[in-house]
């Protein structure tokens, strides 16, 4: 085919036209979790060094991270560290190749969500 | 590289709506991806009316009736109709599958039917995968044997032919491939499922006496190791076959060969 010019060739549409899967979901949730929860830890890093600096600039900090907003992103994150956690549990078990059939495979996924939604709720009442 | 968006000439225009056919009662709505590559336009997505009281049950069905009766530019590829060719495979109601063994009483509500995701399209709804079948050259998809070849043929126990059971059945539809993420941002230098199904297919065989070489082939951070295990392959092969555990399979065998 080499009279065929393949410069011009539109690509096919995949994510607008590919149906989100449960599995998919939540692969690139455990994605999105890991980068979120490095946002949080570094929020952290930034209240000690506030902390360590002067009481007026840890005033500052505080006053941010437990403000109502601040309360939202540290629960989320809580959250986040749950769900990326258990997803690694989930991926430790595929690594010995088990628990890949589809039915498995989706049952783990719906125990992340559920199991860090609940571990969320609990981490929250001991505190 | 990750590229959410299409390029400039891949993007989506509303396309033509063709005539309802006459006298059809019971009318179901069809839009379907459509690229020429001879008018210089961008793709377009255009909507054909099918009448189901004279159609088969099967996409394909409704597709070969679009193109006798309404449009006949309208270009696919089909031949066995019965699952086992590959050739009609395409992204129908957002998963990919094969037109002729996907019943439309599977999809809820139109039609939707697009090429095979992420590729290079040839005309409407044609992929080119000329790649993809590289790709399955390079795992070597033939039995490799340095011991003298024996009188007869290469002997199988019971045991060792069933290890084949869910790989050999694959037909290279390429649904799995082009479901997957990691393919379609790094489709260039990672394997895909596909192609590392056929790959774990030739390493398990018993009789293949290159396991080692085959190993040491997909040793590399791209050919192998770009499965996030997704699962979209598993979720849409049409033939129900499990990419996903096969690919698993080659990590694990990677693992226990270095310690």
């Amino acid at each position: 085919m080499a009279d065929v010019n393949r410069g011009n060739r539109p690509l096919s549409p995949h994510l607008t036209v590919y149906r989100p899967q449960l599995t998919s979901v939540t692969s690139i949730l455990v994605r999105i979790t890991g980068n979120a929860i490095v946002i949080a830890a570094l929020l952290i890093v930034w209240w000690f060094l506030a902390a360590s600096t002067s009481a007026e600039y840890f005033a500052v900090a505080d006053g941010v991270l437990t403000s109502w907003f601040g309360d939202l992103v540290m629960v989320l994150s809580l959250w986040g560290l749950w769900y990326h956690t258990l997803g690694g549990v989930r991926h430790l078990i595929w690594d010995n190749a088990v628990g890949l059939d589809l039915p498995t495979a989706e049952k783990l996924g719906w125990a992340a969500i559920g199991g860090s939604a609940v571990l969320t709720v609990l981490t929250l009442l001991v505190i | 590289m990750v590229q959410l968006t299409l390029p400039k000439n891949s993007r989506i225009r509303t396309g033509k709506t063709w005539p309802k056919p006459e006298g059809g009662k019971n009318l179901r709505k069809f839009q379907i991806y459509r690229w020429n590559p001879d008018d210089g336009e961008n793709p377009r997505v255009d909507t054909y009316f099918v009448d189901m009281d004279t159609c088969g049950p099967m996409v394909l069905d409704a597709l070969i009736k679009i193109k006798n009766e309404i449009d006949p530019t309208l270009t696919f590829r089909r031949s066995c109709r019965e699952g086992i060719c590959g050739s009609c495979a395409m992204n129908i109601d957002g998963i990919n599958t094969l037109a002729c063994i996907y019943g439309m009483d599977e999809i809820k509500g139109d039609v939707k039917i697009y090429p095979l995701p992420h590729m290079p399209v040839i005309k409407d709804l044609i992929p080119d995968l000329t790649h993809f079948y590289a790709q399955h050259a390079s795992i070597m998809p033939w039995l490799e044997t340095k011991t003298n070849r024996p009188a007869k043929e290469w002997r199988q126990s019971i045991e060792d032919r069933s290890k084949l059971d869910g790989l050999y059945e694959c037909v290279m539809c390429a649904s799995c491939s082009t479901a997957c993420p990691s393919y379609w941002w790094n489709g260039d230098r990672y394997l895909g499922p596909a192609a590392l199904l056929h790959a774990y297919r030739w390493i398990i065989d018993s009789r293949d006496e290159a396991t080692g070489e085959r190993l040491d082939q997909l040793e590399d951070p791209f050919k192998l190791y770009r499965c996030h295990t997704i699962m979209n392959c598993t979720k849409t092969c049409p033939k129900g076959l499990n990419p996903a555990k096969a690919i698993a399979e080659i990590k694990k065998m990677m693992v226990e060969r270095t310690v």
